[in-house]
């Protein structure tokens, strides 16, 4: 067994710890807050000392029950999580004291609202732009109130001080998470794009941030170790793809399909990827201040104009050395799958191919996936 | 040596030896075992042209069966075999539309014939060979006699694509006393609108060859050039571009 296999044995291993630790969170009478985005501020929520559990959910189960409830020409991911919450299948919202919601999408935003039937809500009104001093005052004062609620439910009183300790903290995990992805810069890659999906999977789960992230960086600095050795574990050969889109969480199937055709995913431009690791909360400025505008300059498609997101995409396309993108729609999407045409045009425009899949979270088109992304890549 | 490629469609599977020029071809009917339907095209083939095994190439497979055949050495997707066969048959194409039994796609190439876009729709029967098959035998049609309705006639649109509300619409329609011509004429028309719009949304080149099984249908070939006002060209053999395609790829591996 090499360096590398055994790390992905141990993180396979480890993968469903988060619910074990989240039950000891809550045997020791701490709370736990939930949240379907990444939107939701990770620093104010640690500061409160509750533990931030993401919900965002990925399983096809209980869709049928949430239909009961919900259209059914829905985004899965909407249907998937309020089945969960719905079931009560999700460990995770289980234990939740409060979720935390924003104003995203159409279809999350009136899910939210049935939610609260379940649990204590809490709204952040996200507002539809970036930009302007009116916009960023609104993000401003809904951190301020965030802030509050949760000091009240929690009776604890939130001091900057510790804002700033964990901006600290998840500013460390981000870099340390951006060196893991940063692997896939070299050619070939050190580790193939399934590997880091499972390691940053299993760092999303992870809770307790000061053992993980000296785990992480120690994890990084041995695959690269081992990469410089001589292992190698992606054919120097393989496409080059990023994949862009929707969140993947429901949706894995989509690199299976990658993967096992032949290609190698270098970049996920996706919530839970790159993305949100891109731009680190500024360390020199009153920490408020600071996640104000780190959480609001997220390339998400509810956001108009979405100028970010087509900038990272162009610079991470330049910078992972990408041969192909791959963008996930998810069934009723709208947000994003007005914005594939932006997408394209941009990706075509740098002489690179697009291809645009749309999927749900069931297992009745794996097989048109594979061929269209067996297609792609042989087109590459 | 004989290069081999399988075709494994999920109605027929064709095969087509090649050795630098197309030796023979064979469509057998897919059936419940593609994997069986490949080998015995390939003995089938083999013997009637007197060539032992040992004269035989890499064996490419393509087309929805193509991971099941385990004769083959390589399987490689029906996008790229189509595309270099229909580019063999006439190197001036730069647009395929291809309707198939299950699915249909349409393929953009560059001068050199290699594939730069592609769409498919294969999530339902919706403007498919089969689409047509079961509103044919419906209507007591060949697919031959749907091809030679004059597309002059008087029309009765089909509003709906999905095969199960397509069906009982036109049943209503005939119950009412709607003339069979004019049915068949909205069946076919429907199926021409949403290839074209298909063709649209690619963007077509000069150069639009339609392949497959539902080319043989000359009304529609007629309707799809109304609609995209593109001459469409179509290919006695084009039903057998997949296999040839791949066959071309097997002759590169020799
Ligand atoms: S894509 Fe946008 S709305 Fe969806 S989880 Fe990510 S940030 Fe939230
Ligand atoms: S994938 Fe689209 S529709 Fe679904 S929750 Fe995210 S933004 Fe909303």
């Amino acid at each position: 067994m090499s360096k590398i296999d055994q790390i992905m044995a141990e993180v396979e291993a480890h993968l469903k710890d988060g619910v074990l630790q989240v039950k000891e969170w809550k045997e020791e009478g701490k709370p736990v807050v939930g949240t379907y985005c990444t939107f939701a501020p990770w620093e104010l929520i640690t500061a409160a000392g509750a533990i931030p559990a993401t919900l965002c959910a990925r399983g096809e189960e209980p869709i049928a029950a949430a239909e009961e409830h919900l259209p059914r020409n829905l985004c899965p991911l909407i249907k998937s999580s309020y089945g969960y919450a719905l079931t009560d299948k999700c460990p995770y919202f289980h234990f939740c004291d409060m979720v935390i919601v924003e104003s995203t999408c159409d279809g999350k935003k009136k899910m939210y609202e049935l939610l609260e039937k379940m649990k204590p809500v809490h709204l952040m009104m996200l507002p539809q732009t970036a930009q302007g001093e009116g916009a960023r005052a609104i993000w401003r004062d809904e951190l301020d109130r965030l802030r509050s609620r949760l000091e009240e439910s929690f009776s604890v009183s939130i001091t900057d001080q510790e804002i700033s300790r964990r901006i600290e903290l998840r500013n460390r995990e981000r870099r340390a998470l951006r060196s893991l992805w940063e692997l896939s810069r070299m050619d070939p890659p050190a580790i193939t794009g399934k590997e880091q999906y499972m390691i940053s999977e299993y760092c999303e789960f992870h809770f307790h941030k000061e053992e993980l992230v000296p785990w992480l960086e120690k994890v990084v600095s041995d695959i690269k170790v081992a990469y410089d050795q001589g292992e190698r574990r992606v054919d120097g050969k393989a496409p080059r793809i990023l994949i862009t889109g929707c969140p993947l969480g429901g949706a894995q199937k989509v690199i299976h399909a990658v993967e096992d055709s032949g290609g190698v995913i270098v970049c996920y431009e996706n919530c839970g990827g790159v993305k949100e690791q891109g731009f680190l909360v500024d360390e020199d400025r009153p920490p408020m201040e600071a996640l104000t505008d780190k959480y609001l300059n997220i390339g998400c498609s509810v956001m108009t104009p979405n100028k970010s997101r087509m900038d990272n995409l162009r610079t991470l396309m330049e910078e992972y050395k990408v041969d192909g993108v791959v963008e996930v729609v998810l069934q009723a999407c709208h947000t994003y799958a007005v914005e594939t045409y932006e997408v394209r045009e941009l990706v075509r425009s740098t002489g690179r191919p697009y291809l645009s899949i749309e999927t749900d979270y069931s297992k009745s088109d794996v097989g048109q996936i594979s061929t269209r992304i067996s297609a792609f890549l042989e087109m590459i | 040596m004989i290069a081999i490629g399988i075709d494994m469609g999920s109605v027929g599977t064709k095969t087509v030896f090649f050795d630098g020029k197309v030796v023979d071809s064979h469509l057998e009917p897919t059936g419940w075992n593609p994997a069986e339907a490949g080998r015995k095209s390939v003995e089938y083939l083999l013997d009637k042209n007197n060539i032992t095994k040992s004269q035989i190439g890499p064996i490419v497979a393509t087309g929805y069966g193509r991971k099941s055949l385990a004769i083959a050495e390589k399987s490689v997707t029906e996008i790229t075999c189509h595309a270099r066969g229909a580019y063999f048959l006439d190197n001036q194409i730069r647009t395929i539309l291809d309707i198939g039994g299950q699915d249909s796609k349409v393929i953009r190439l560059d001068q050199s014939g290699n594939v730069v876009d592609f769409m498919m729709n294969d999530k339902c029967a919706a403007g498919t060979g089969r689409f047509l098959q079961v509103m044919a035998n419906l209507l007591e049609y060949s697919i031959e006699e749907l091809g030679a309705i004059p597309i002059e006639g008087e029309i009765q649109s089909i509003s709906s694509m999905c095969t199960v509300f397509a069906e009982s619409e036109v049943v209503s329609h005939l119950a009412k006393g709607v003339r069979k011509e004019a049915v068949a004429l909205g069946l076919l028309d429907s199926v021409a609108v949403r290839a074209s719009s298909m063709l649209a949304r690619i963007g077509i080149a000069p150069g639009l060859a339609f392949t497959g099984g539902v080319s043989r249908c000359s009304s529609l070939v007629s309707m799809i050039h109304a609609h995209t006002g593109q001459n469409v060209k179509t290919y006695p053999q084009s039903q057998f571009a997949g296999a040839l395609g791949a066959a071309l790829i097997s002759h590169d591996m020799i």
